[in-house]
């Protein structure tokens, strides 16, 4: 083309980056790659190819690991683990401050060599994706400095497990192995078999850093390799970002390992569009909702809800938006959307909007579509919340989209999915945003504005979108553990029934479940008598079933006024609580002696850490503040603590009384519901206690109080879809069963592993219990007229 | 500007001299004020200044195709000298730099025609200095007015200079607004302002220049824009060039997003310019980029854009000659304007 010619027709024209480093990296390294690990690179073996997805040419072989390259890194790995815990804050922050220097240095290479590998523009690259690897190992460097002093108490896991996905190669390594190192831990980090080439150049950087042999390890291969992470015995934490399915096969396969477990999985994100906002923003902003990384991105805003009355307009302006996108060779600076990939992505992409698309109005973009792995931005409006296209994860460039009439409907279209990662609200309105972003389940919600992300703030799920935050101080917490030695628990047994029994008063009293603020008999109609270490006999403890659960959870779920009221309010009822068990100290130290034969000044002890339980909770109810996060940007990220949800725990066996509010109080404190499975062999100081709370003011429902076996209730519990977290310190060994069971919904789980703790100490009460009954909501706003 | 009853087709591709393309569209007429509309109209200043800082690294205009970018750029300028020790022959200067913006060995290198600049832009004393100059050449004359820069003096006295200057011989008026209708937000004071101006110019195309830096918000901006193009403005302008904050990307994009809302519910095109702070070559490159991406390829004519700028030109014609030779060029190499 001519300059007159271009002079008249005014199109951009190629604008090409060049590839040339990257491909001479590639070169340098021979076009084949091995195994990083305890600092050097492998022999390359048998292995794989990694392709350009946009032109289909092969980048370089890989290996694919094989059970001892995993042994030799893991090994390696926890060789260097008490070195690298041991060098300190400081130490670990020279070496990570290293990192994001040399990442910075190496910019360019990283974004290019991410480009060719994964399609995604070069834009993307070279302006989010390294500019946020790099944030992240600064601002982690920070947190390895600043730990000693503002996280004392804990340490780190050890050696981390940690795969991550194609969609951003690089920078969820960042988000993975930055807090890792932080926190002292050292890792075995497997990239996803199509994109793995930024985690070997990252290698690279890592000895260039000098960083210690065997801190990073980082294994290739596809899911096999993955599975000898999960399955690995020496391996002390997984980190998972991927697909929901291979999530919820993680958590089954690391179920009862002692293990722990951060997932962030798949998503179906509102993108929600009320009548006063600005509309073209709006528009634009799903520009880098949905075809940003040619939609594969986990918090895509996929599902666009208009409010009616703008609907038309709104479709119309997003059509012709979208005919404006250039979609082309991903190394050309002026392309908005790239290649896909991989072809199997793509296929999937294809099939779902063919097998489903005439259920709405599909328009594709009508820009030029390149061959190859491409697909075109595509809008598919007027479907209902009952197509397959409004509820399962496409993971390309498809948005889906409804129309909804007021603040509530959106809310409640926009809460009608398994996921809860992220969601969009669009409103010049402050009252309006402010009330909608607390109602809508997800991790993030980005107010105006649309895949914010920064290390200072707390990225993750609820729902089936995973658990774990990345980011910030909670993402570190995600790394450490608190630093105390435990025992291994041993199983407390009811009390046998004796050969005669001995009832010391014939006037009955009946201990029942307590059910939305109700006694209620077992659904069973069967009861265990409960009898003192002396065979006498203390009563009967109704034998919950099932069905009991059923109606607990469905009490707890009808209570959620309760996570809507105040703070304020909520210590108040926990104080009131305290002061009335206090009333009847005397009384519940008896049946506490009645029921373990423990001395009265032991029995008495417990029901006062019991009362200085509730005052810590009733304190902490108003206290527990989110934060304000320093992020790069005009606005405020908000931390907000949020509860859970419902929660159903197994309360300890060997304290009945300060067991039970140990759990209950911090779950009641931060605003969630529960579901309390009190002590099996010593159920009665539980049935005693709900006349407390009937008697102090707690709504009906937000505390339920389930007797029975646990390891007969457990399974429901941690099966219950309508539960969010599932808790236990049973002496009964649960752990598998109900993390296995807890996949189902990928629902929070906190297990003791059968080790025991310390009720009557520190470790029985405070920010870890707090932490597990919130949940960390970011909400971006950022402001200015 | 030429008047609107000439239409010849696709002027812009014919051979030799490189015309200004022929008004093609039919001049915005106005319509009655519609509250409903300006009040409905929203600017969220974080997702727009996202929108705009995130563009330069979106589009990438390289080699050629940046030279004939450039040169559109050329074509869309409105030459300027708004200055008090401005004299007859300061501004001949200006116009012969206008007729031949360009060193004629780099245009036949680049394989070009002629080009000239979309207007030459003075006050009204200066208007009938540069009409002669100008003769033939059909590049218009602009005439700032109304009491610019701030539009402050005697209403009447407003409107009379605007007579004065179409006497004069100028084919387009760039009027001021009065500013406090905005912030007071007395809509109906602006319409009735902007009406009165678009009729004393007559045939001569208005420019309604909002002096963006001056409106507080982009909100104030996005609704003045409105309300000028519904009394009838054929270009809507950000700024005099003499407040504090000039053209911005950001305001350019609320007034080129109230252009196509209004073209979208109207049919009517009304033209873009962007005044003051435009000074290199690479930020040309970025407002044409935005205009393309937001408004569309039609847009990109000087029908309907205008740069208001001074110094601009110079920069351009440097990165011309460095597309030709592949060395960086000086100032002293390029004619004086």
């Amino acid at each position: 083309m001519t300059i007159k010619e271009a002079f008249d027709t005014m199109e951009y024209g190629p604008a090409p980056e060049s590839a040339a480093e990257a491909l001479a990296w590639l070169v340098d390294g021979g076009d084949r790659f091995g195994h990083f690990i305890d600092g050097a690179f492998t022999a390359p073996g048998d292995g794989f190819e990694s392709r350009n997805p946009a032109t289909g040419e092969v980048l370089a072989t890989l290996s694919q690991a094989t059970q001892s390259d995993v042994d030799a890194a893991v090994s390696a790995a926890r060789k260097a683990q008490g070195k690298w815990a041991k060098l300190g804050g400081h130490g670990r922050a020279k070496y990570l401050y290293a990192l994001a220097r040399l990442v910075q240095k190496h910019s360019r290479l990283f974004a290019v060599l991410e480009t060719l590998d994964n399609g995604k523009p070069i834009r993307e690259s070279r302006d989010i994706d390294v500019p946020l690897v790099h944030r992240h190992f600064y601002y982690h460097a920070g947190l390895a400095q600043l730990m000693e002093s503002e996280l004392p108490g804990h340490e780190p896991l050890g050696v981390c497990g940690q795969i991550i996905p194609w969609n951003f190669p690089l920078l969820m390594l960042a988000w993975k192995v930055a807090p890792a190192l932080a926190a002292g831990n050292t890792v075995v980090l497997k990239p996803a078999e199509y994109t793995s080439l930024t985690a070997l150049l990252f290698a690279d950087i890592c000895r260039e850093a000098g960083l210690p042999k065997g801190v990073v390890n980082i294994v290739t291969g596809d899911g096999a390799v993955g599975e000898m992470i999960v399955s690995h015995p020496d391996i002390d934490k997984i980190a998972f970002t991927g697909s929901t399915e291979v999530g919820r096969h993680i958590r089954r396969a690391t179920a009862g390992s002692g293990k722990a477990l951060t997932l962030e999985l798949g998503g179906k994100s509102p993108y929600i569009v009320f009548d006063d906002a600005d509309i073209d923003s709006a528009v634009e902003g799903l520009v880098d909702a949905i075809w940003f990384n040619q939609g594969q991105v986990c918090c895509a805003g996929s599902r666009l809800l208009v409010q009616e009355g703008i609907a038309e307009r709104f479709h119309t302006k997003l059509r012709a938006r979208m005919d404006g996108l250039r979609i082309g060779d991903p190394l050309d600076k002026c392309i908005d959307v790239g290649a896909v990939v991989d072809p199997v992505q793509l296929q999937r992409i294809t099939d779902l909007v063919d097998a489903h698309g005439n259920e709405g109005e599909v328009h594709r973009a009508a820009c030029p579509l390149p061959e190859g792995c491409f697909y075109p931005p595509t809008l598919i409006t007027g479907l209902s919340p009952a197509s397959p296209l409004m509820q399962e994860e496409i993971f390309g460039p498809v948005l889906v989209g409804t129309t909804f009439r007021t603040p509530a409907e959106a809310v409640q279209l926009a809460n009608n999915t398994r996921y809860g990662l992220a969601a969009t609200v669009w409103t010049e309105n402050i009252n309006l945003a402010l009330d909608v972003a607390p109602k809508l389940v997800a991790g993030v919600v980005w107010v105006n504005a649309t895949n914010m992300f920064d290390a200072a703030a707390e990225f993750g799920g609820v729902r089936e979108s995973g658990f774990g935050r990345e980011g910030g101080w909670d993402g570190l917490h995600a790394y450490l553990k608190p630093a105390t030695k435990t025992k291994r628990l041993k199983q407390l047994l009811p009390v046998d029934k004796p050969a005669e029994p001995e009832v010391t008063d014939p006037l009955d009293r009946t201990a029942k479940l307590y059910i939305g603020g109700k006694q209620a008999r077992p659904d069973s109609g069967y009861s265990r008598a409960v009898h003192g270490p002396r065979g006498q006999l203390l009563g009967h403890m109704g034998l919950g079933s099932r069905k009991d659960i059923r109606n607990a959870v469905e009490a707890a779920r009808g209570a959620s006024g309760w996570a809507g009221g105040t703070g304020h309010l909520r210590a108040q009822i926990l104080y009131y609580v305290a002061e009335n068990l206090s009333a009847r100290r005397t009384e519940f130290s008896g049946r506490l002696h009645g029921l373990t034969g423990q001395h009265t000044r032991t029995t008495e002890a417990e029901v006062d850490a019991a009362i200085a339980r509730l005052f810590t909770y009733a304190a902490w109810a108003d206290k527990y503040d989110g934060a304000a996060h320093s992020v790069p940007i005009r606005g405020v990220a908000l931390a907000m603590k949020e509860p859970v949800g419902v929660i159903g725990a197994l309360c300890p066996d060997e304290m009945p009384l300060l067991g039970l509010v140990s759990v209950m109080a911090p779950a009641i404190a931060m605003g969630n519901r529960c579901v309390l499975v009190p002590s099996e062999p010593y159920p009665l100081a539980a049935t005693d206690f709900y006349q407390v709370l009937d008697t102090s003011d707690v709504p009906g429902g937000v505390v339920n109080i389930v007797t029975g076996s646990h390891a007969e209730l457990a399974p429901t519990l941690a099966s219950h879809m309508d539960v969010d977290a599932v808790w236990s310190f049973s002496s009964t060994d649960l752990s598998a069963v109900i993390e296995t069971e807890a996949a189902g919904n990928l629902k929070r789980s906190w297990v003791n592993n059968r080790r025991n703790r310390d009720w009557m100490g520190p470790e029985g009460e405070g920010r870890a219990f707090l932490r597990a009954a919130t949940e960390v909501k970011t909400i971006w706003v950022p402001y200015g007229e | 500007m030429n008047s609107s009853t000439k239409v010849t087709p696709d002027a812009t591709t014919g051979t030799g001299q490189t015309t200004l393309p022929q008004v093609t569209h039919t001049r915005n007429p106005g319509l009655p004020l519609d509250m409903d509309w300006v009040r409905g109209a929203q600017a969220n200043r974080s997702a727009i200044e996202r929108r705009t800082a995130t563009l330069p690294g979106r589009r990438s205009v390289k080699k050629d195709y940046q030279a004939a970018w450039l040169l559109k750029a050329i074509t869309c300028i409105d030459l300027t000298t708004l200055a008090g020790d401005d004299t007859e022959d300061r501004v001949r200067r200006l116009c012969a730099k206008a007729r031949q913006p360009v060193r004629p060995d780099l245009l036949q290198a680049l394989g070009m025609g002629p080009i000239h600049t979309g207007a030459v832009c003075v006050y009204h004393d200066m208007v009938a200095t540069a009409v002669d100059a100008l003769q033939g050449t059909g590049i218009p004359v602009a005439a700032v007015s109304t009491g610019f820069p701030a539009g402050l003096s005697p209403f009447h006295l407003r409107v009379a200079e605007i007579g004065e200057s179409v006497q004069a011989g100028a084919e387009e008026i760039d009027i001021v607004i009065s500013r406090r209708h905005v912030l007071t937000g007395n809509w109906q004071a602006l319409y009735d302002e902007m009406r009165e101006f678009r009729a004393a110019c007559g045939a001569a195309h208005v420019k309604a220049i909002l002096a963006t830096g001056e409106l507080g918000s982009l909100r104030n901006v996005a609704r003045a824009s409105l309300v000028c193009m519904m009394a009838g403005a054929d270009f809507i302008k950000t700024s005099t060039g003499k407040e504090s904050v000039n053209a911005t990307l950001p305001v350019s994009l609320v007034m080129i997003r109230a252009i196509r809302d209004y073209h979208e519910r109207t049919g009517f095109r009304v033209g873009y310019k962007p005044a003051g702070g435009i000074s290199k070559a690479k930020d040309s490159l970025v407002y044409l980029s935005l205009i393309k991406d937001e408004l569309g390829n039609r847009w990109l004519q000087p029908d309907l854009f205008r740069f208001g700028a001074s110094s601009l030109l110079g920069d351009i014609e440097r990165q011309l000659e460095h597309n030709v030779t592949g060395a960086y060029s000086a100032a002293w190499r390029h004619p004086a304007g």
